[in-house]
């Protein structure tokens, strides 16, 4: 009988991943000295800035891993992973580049015509242009398959009507791109994951209005996205007219099981660290060994599955394995920080850690949404284990 | 010990390993054995095939394996529920090598804590020591002034409380009552009482990792035979999120388990960074060890709460581990001492040192 169905392999990172880790710390502790960011909760996903985006782009840290052709840098997932996974636990706004350089890039890479990937490709890689993801739809959330926005075939391309919602950025400025799942065939009941194809869309075409939606905590970051006849060029199709799903599920795999999951809110943990030092009581001391053993863990499975990427493997469970135990302990982070805390910080109004505490109790309940509710990855695991 | 020593898995003695178990390790063994049975069979087995020496280097009589092939028999163990004190023989072994002690015959058990010796007669109760009774001899620290020792007393020299864990395993407190010491040798620098609650630790995490991993098998399995309301249980969405969350407790441990095995395999030792990856893992397992057996017993409804039912040799077995040698109130403290010793601003890069070496 097999002690472990999901395997997580150990990952040593090459040095060139180590020299570009101190790389990157001494960046972010200078951007943060001189003002350049102020370190935020959910800076993925809330953190927008154009400014330091382009900065990072200058230092060659987006589109790493795709070729020099498009303006990448062939360098390793490893790399990569250093990268973003400082960024995160530095709290730096990296929001604007986030997804392009997480998935709609890579996406258009394997997929976009020539002519895309030459255009869009290089300018994502300098930080000069961002995308938003198109999949939700008012009416469309967990069940991806029931989208309704259409396609039509017009001469030179097709018409595109409908409406997406939740896409994140995609009111921000230079946000060029949306990667949206559409209706080219008619919806047949019997094979639903059939007629759907994906269409890069120019969110400055003429027939797209992009209104924000005000979250929880007052923060406008994600859009509804209206398409009133928008007209999308033949080549600003991704693989072939159909086959849509497929394409929808590899990009999903991309979102999963990065270090986003679970040092969203880093950040506020390592703030509070500075008031718990003061006076550490038991309870202080057990909630801070319980938070750092679960990051460690967490860490370890979400690298093990970079390194079963390279080994050529598609750990799509596992993926959603870690992105369900991850996003719950980031809830579970803010609340045993808060139980800790003292009551200047928590009732406090001013300084970095009010702020960031506030924050990231705001952000906190779409970790468990976003890229797939838990309620769906766990659906995916079970399937896995054979009981669906 | 070279890096290919050190990371690579020998498949052939996982195997072996993993089929003696299989083959021996049954439920009837696993219940005569809680009523006092000594399951010989399956001990003669284990010494037949080498599998006790794993962790003692060719020059002390072993089989030179290396660490992390002594960890994943470990899990195979506990995923066997295996009814010998592997476990303790290992980790006896293991302390006895740190000594350059030669391993003596027969099941062998480990003490915690510091004890005291004097003219080769050891003193000192310890408590909880896992089959004791059916070990030859106990392994521990006994300190001798400023000498602290690693000593083997026979267990016929000593006098013995019986008890049994939460498992049904035997966990008795031993008087060693001047017993005199077979082996003694100096501890190595750095080798302490706390050692061996880290190495201890990581043993039971390994075991409990395996534990685990057939409660869930067992769950599984089970909400696919049993049917309800027309078909079977594990078709229902409420008991397939239960079983997700169990496969995640599941892998959560493992690789906890071998991230910090693969920490004292690197230097065959438990240093500062080893330390901070066995702390990880028991506390890791003690929230898997609640929350994964909790819900093995409610997929399993009252089938799985009785003695014939072979699920609760996991469940047990996995409650019992992880409170020995420190349990997750203990460890969290520990190692949340240790993250205020590195303060706020080495508190990341000590969690990325582990994967920057």
């Amino acid at each position: 009988m097999s002690s472990s169905r999901f395997r997580f392999p150990r990952v040593t990172m090459p040095a060139a991943a180590r020299a570009l880790r101190q790389e990157v710390r001494e960046f972010l502790a200078a951007e943060r000295a001189s003002g350049g960011y102020v370190p935020m909760a959910d800076c993925w996903a809330s953190g927008f800035s154009a400014e330091f985006s382009r900065k990072l782009g200058q230092r060659g840290w987006l589109g790493m891993t795709w070729p020099r052709q498009y303006g990448g840098h062939e360098r390793s997932f490893l790399e990569r992973y250093v990268v973003t996974e400082e960024m995160l636990a530095a709290g730096a706004p990296v929001m604007a580049h986030w997804i392009a350089d997480r998935q709609s890039g890579t996406q258009m890479l394997r997929h976009a015509s020539d002519e895309v990937k030459n255009r869009a490709l290089p300018r994502m890689a300098a930080g000069q242009t961002f995308c938003a993801i198109g999949m939700s739809e008012p009416n469309t959330g967990s069940d991806l398959a029931s989208v309704r926005t259409r396609a039509d075939k017009v001469a030179g391309g097709w018409k595109v009507n409908g409406r997406k919602i939740w896409s994140t950025g995609a009111h921000g400025e230079g946000c060029d791109y949306m990667i949206s799942l559409v209706r080219t065939a008619p919806v047949d009941e019997k094979a639903r994951h059939q007629g759907l194809s994906q269409l890069i869309i120019d969110l400055k075409a003429p027939g797209v209005t992009v209104r924000g939606i005000e979250d929880i905590g007052g923060q406008v970051h994600f859009n509804e996205t209206l398409f009133e006849d928008v007209f999308v060029p033949e080549s600003h199709l991704l693989g072939k007219e159909g086959h849509g799903w497929s394409l929808v599920v590899g990009e999903l795999a991309l979102e999963r099981s990065g270090p986003e999951r679970f040092l969203s809110s880093f950040i506020a943990l390592r703030e509070a660290m500075q008031v718990l030092a003061a006076n550490p009581d038991d309870r202080t001391r057990e909630v801070l060994g319980h938070l750092v053993a679960r990051i460690k863990t967490l860490r370890r499975m979400s690298l093990g599955i970079a390194g079963l990427l390279q080994e050529g493997k598609s750990p799509e469970t596992e993926a959603a394995l870690v992105k369900d135990m991850a996003t719950r302990f980031e809830r579970e982070l803010i609340e045993q920080l808060r139980v800790v805390l003292p009551e200047s910080v928590l009732l406090g109004s001013s300084g970095v850690l009010p702020r960031l505490m506030r924050e990231a109790i705001l952000r906190v309940p779409s970790s468990t949404l976003r890229g797939g509710t838990n309620e769906v990855l766990k659906g995916m695991i079970v399937r896995q284990l054979g009981l669906r | 010990m070279s890096e290919t020593d050190s990371h690579t898995l020998d498949t052939v003695i996982l195997d072996t390993a993993t089929r003696l178990f299989a083959d021996l390790s049954t439920s009837e063994t696993i219940n005569a054995a809680e009523k006092g049975e000594w399951p010989g069979a399956l001990w003669q087995a284990i010494e037949a095939s080498g599998l006790h020496l794993t962790w003692v280097p060719e020059e002390c009589g072993g089989a030179g394996a290396g660490m992390l092939d002594g960890f994943a028999v470990l899990k195979a163990a506990g995923a066997a529920a295996l009814p010998v004190p592997l476990a303790e023989t290992l980790l006896a072994g293991w302390l006895l090598a740190q000594a350059g002690l030669e391993v003596p015959e027969g099941p062998l058990t480990i003490a915690r804590g510091e004890h005291r010796i004097g003219n080769g007669a050891v003193t000192g109760v310890a408590q909880a020591v896992a089959h004791a009774r059916s070990a030859r001899q106990i392994v521990a620290l006994a300190r001798d002034g400023a000498r602290l020792l690693v000593v083997a007393v026979p267990v016929s020299a000593c006098a013995l409380t019986l008890d049994r864990n939460l498992a049904g395993e035997p966990w008795d407190t031993v008087d060693f009552n001047g017993a005199v010491a077979t082996l003694s040798a100096a501890a190595p620098v750095g080798l302490d009482a706390d050692s061996i609650d880290a190495m201890g630790a990581l043993v039971r995490v390994n075991q409990a990792a395996g534990a685990l991993g057939t409660a869930l098998e067992l769950a599984i399995q089970y909400a696919g035979e049993r049917e309800q309301f027309g078909r079977p249980i594990g078709k229902f969405q409420a008991i397939q999120h239960m079983i997700a969350d169990l496969a995640g407790e599941a892998a959560a441990v493992n690789a906890a388990a071998d991230a910090a095995a693969e920490a004292v395999a690197a230097t065959g030792t438990v240093d500062a960074d080893a330390w901070v990856e066995i702390a990880t893992a028991k506390v890791r397992l003690g929230q898997a060890a609640s929350v994964g057996p909790a819900i093995a017993h409610q997929v399993h409804g009252a089938m799985g709460f009785t003695y014939e039912h072979r699920l609760h040799h996991f469940t047990r077995r996995a409650w019992a581990w992880r409170d020995e040698f420190g349990n997750e109130t203990v460890w969290a403290r520990r190692l949340g001492d240790a993250v205020l010793g590195w303060g706020a601003d080495q508190l990341w890069p000590r969690i990325t040192a582990v994967t920057d070496k």
